[in-house]
């Protein structure tokens, strides 16, 4: 078994694009959950927009700048439209119609109807070659031995974090502002915090957007790396990915998403490639190398709910500052 | 920690279980294959049909007297497949003669593939737009049945835990892949579909009720929130979700028996006999079920724990029992629509889950946690979407229900008979 090989490849993952992608997403996430305490099941959804707002409008012929406000700005209409109805309600209700919106979304882009504007189920593919045009790294391999990196790669993995870092401060800016303050009032006691005066209502709202709206960069992030979008990519599991990674780090923790994505990435490549290998050399022989995406799925599903159960606060989180008992 | 040890004997089960499990799923042998019946449903023999791949045949057979034919492939991929006119009898031919060839049939690993020519005098009339209305309510009735009995537990469960369950749709597909077993797999028993539908429901109960004495009540125990409850479940469903897909593989599968059958028409309506079981034995379920909620001594009790648990408890009811008992019949319920479910599709690994969105939006437009509720938000729904394909492209079916679950909770949250102070 090549161990080494292994580990380098997990070591990859946990600083490279997706990494970065998925501490995006739960960045969102946590404005959501984490200091909202709103129940989105639909991240992948901002995601979707994000990537097909950007893919579809420099594949109509708009520049890619452009592209991306427009994948901003769909996002922002999908938080209107998923909260309008619900964010009155149980959290419940958000969660129903979020997940139901995200497998709407997939299978809306995998139609035949409209595949003059999104291409259906082949996606569109090659339209960010105007981020790649303006690469400043020199070409060239950067790295050491096999944990290397291409100028290409280091390019999106560079804006990737540089994205992650600047969320991060916007995050620690507003949850210490009298705004981060409202949201936590609410998921503290919702209506304690109206008795104050305050519209619960437009505040989740503005949650609801603002950490969808990050969810969409995670997505742009993702389609620009893979240089093309297809709906199949943007699954409902994705979601929960996102969720698993933000209840590691830690929820209503600036940090925590960070840290809960890198230790992710890290141990989904890891457990990937010993799967992998432990096949190839034929410890495990009744499942095929097919198989290790579903193994991954069902992994992402048992960590997420071993978390909940034992260590809902994560790594860096205060279990007094969570949604998770009843009060 | 004895809720340790459980979970560390459940994973246990898993991984001794997972290959033995997956042994029986692979069948290996892929095949195309089917029956031919000409226009009054006889069968017809003697028919030659061929299939090629990449241009050039590889294989032929010809029906027997049964109609039947099946063709062995040597391998999944993409083939095509031809009947030859010229050994038809007098006075058959292909409903459709353009589609004498069917050149994109997809042959998926372990699949007999079924493959269909109609046969009849040439009627290439469409059916007139009352008919597919009619036809189309039909297919509607059938998905709404599927959908209110799966739903019903849905419902009942939230209604006496206050849990929304986002893993029922894996017992629906839990159902059908156990009467797969039963019935079908090659390492089973290959008891008749209907033994092993009972098997599924029972199987089913008692899964969903393994599941509220192994996790759902500890959690309720150690009195963790809703909102962790539900991240539970979430992560429950791509777990269970993900080992059916292991086990199952990806291909879509039929049951041995009704695969095919010949439909009853009257006019340009037609109906299937499996679906007109499949509706007429749904209602009589369902009624079955307001029976004994109405009725008998437990069904009460379920009604006064959703209405009220605390004063269902103050006047003596076990709560724990009664939550326990509708854990049980909702997960029997939800197998028994995987099975239906699955004898109109196929079993796929990830039916339930696509069905889930359908039972939402049954749930929430009757009421959540009305069992009355959930059955006909179950047919407004089904019909809603079936119907609304005579003038929506079929991609769009579940997009209908989305919309009617958005508008209803805009307009009237509490669904049609749910209650108000329900919501939060």
């Amino acid at each position: 078994m090549h161990f080494g090989g292994v580990a380098i490849d997990a070591l990859r993952a946990a600083v490279g694009v997706p990494a970065a992608a998925y501490a995006l997403a739960a960045i969102g996430l946590n404005i959501h959950y984490g200091y909202t305490g709103l129940l989105n099941f639909g991240q992948v959804a901002f995601m979707t927009v994000g990537a097909y707002g950007a893919a579809t409008t420099v594949y109509h012929g708009g520049p890619l700048w452009l592209g991306f406000l427009v994948g901003a700005g769909l996002a922002v209409l999908l938080g209107l439209i998923m909260g309008l109805p619900t964010l009155r309600l149980r959290a419940d209700y958000l969660a129903i119609v979020t997940i139901a919106m995200a497998e709407i979304l997939r299978l809306v882009n995998r139609s035949h109807t409209i595949e003059p504007l999104t291409q259906g189920v082949r996606g569109i593919n090659g339209f960010a070659g105007a981020f790649y045009r303006v690469n400043p790294i020199h070409s060239g391999i950067y790295g050491w031995g096999s944990f290397s990196f291409s100028s290409r790669n280091l390019w999106v993995i560079s804006v990737g974090w540089a994205m992650v870092a600047l969320s991060c401060a916007l995050v620690f800016v507003l949850v210490r502002a009298p705004w981060g303050r409202v949201l936590r009032s609410i998921r503290e006691d919702e209506d304690a915090a109206r008795s104050l005066g305050k519209n619960v209502f437009g505040y989740k709202l503005q949650s609801l957007v603002l950490g969808g709206v990050i969810g969409a960069m995670a997505g742009m992030l993702i389609a620009v790396d893979q240089q093309s979008v297809s709906p199949d990519t943007y699954i409902a599991v994705l979601t929960f990915f996102a969720y698993v990674v933000l209840i590691m780090g830690g929820p209503a923790r600036v940090l925590g998403p960070v840290l809960g994505s890198v230790i992710f990435w890290f141990i989904i490549q890891g457990s990937d490639g010993l799967l992998r290998e432990a096949i190839r050399v034929r410890y495990v022989t009744f499942i095929g190398t097919t198989d290790v995406g579903a193994v991954r799925f069902a992994l992402v599903g048992l960590l997420l709910m071993l978390l909940m159960i034992f260590r809902p606060q994560g790594i860096l989180g205060r279990r007094e500052e969570l949604l998770v008992d009843e009060r | 920690m004895k809720r340790h040890r459980l979970i560390a004997l459940a994973l246990v089960a898993w991984l001794a279980l997972g290959p033995a499990l997956s042994a029986w799923a692979q069948s290996g042998g892929e095949s195309i294959g089917g029956v031919l019946r000409n226009q009054d449903g006889r069968p017809v023999a003697g028919v030659t049909l061929s299939v090629k791949q990449h241009g050039a045949t590889i294989a032929s057979g010809t029906t027997g007297p049964d109609g039947s034919w099946q063709i062995p492939v040597p391998g999944p991929g993409l083939y095509a497949v031809t009947i030859d006119t010229s050994t038809l009898p007098k006075g058959v031919r292909l409903t459709d003669p353009s589609r004498k060839t069917l050149s994109d049939v997809t042959v998926q690993p372990g699949q007999s593939k079924i493959v269909l020519f109609p046969l009849g005098k040439s009627t290439s009339h469409r059916p007139s737009r009352i008919s597919s209305l009619i036809n189309l309510t039909i297919d509607g009735l059938k998905l709404g049945s599927v959908v209110a009995l799966a739903s019903v537990g849905l419902s009942l469960i939230f209604g006496v835990t206050g849990l929304v369950n986002f893993a029922h749709g894996e017992l629906v597909t839990f159902g059908a892949v156990v009467a797969f077993f039963f019935s079908t797999s090659a390492a089973g028993p290959r008891w008749g579909l209907v033994v092993a539908a009972l098997a599924a429901v029972i199987v089913g109960g008692l899964f969903g009720g393994g599941l509220e004495l192994g996790l759902w009540r500890p959690l309720r125990r150690r009195r963790a929130g809703n909102v962790s409850l539900i991240v539970v479940a979430i992560g429950l469903s791509l777990l269970v979700r993900h080992l059916i897909l292991l086990i199952l593989k990806g291909a879509p599968r039929q049951y041995r028996e009704f695969t095919i059958q010949h439909p009853w028409r009257l006019g340009g309506v037609s109906v299937l006999p499996k679906d007109a079981f499949i509706i007429v034995a749904s209602l009589v379920v369902l009624v079955l079920v307001g029976v004994l909620l109405q009725r008998t001594r437990l069904g009460t009790a379920m009604r006064a724990v959703a209405d009220d648990k605390d004063l269902a408890e103050s006047s003596g009811i076990d709560v724990d029992r009664v939550i326990l008992a509708t854990w049980i019949g909702g997960a029997g319920l939800a197998a028994l629509g995987g099975v239906f479910y699955g004898i109109t599709q196929s079993i796929v690994w990830d039916m339930g889950f696509t069905l889930l969105l359908t039972m939402f939006a049954a749930v929430i437009l009757g009421g959540l946690g009305s069992a009355y509720g959930a059955m006909a938000g179950g047919l407004v729904i089904g019909i809603a979407s079936e119907v609304s394909t005579y003038w929506l492209p079929v991609e769009f079916k579940e997009v209908v229900s989305l919309t009617v679950l958005i508008v209803v909770l805009l307009f009237r949250p509490q669904g049609i008979l749910g209650v108000r102070e329900r919501l939060g």
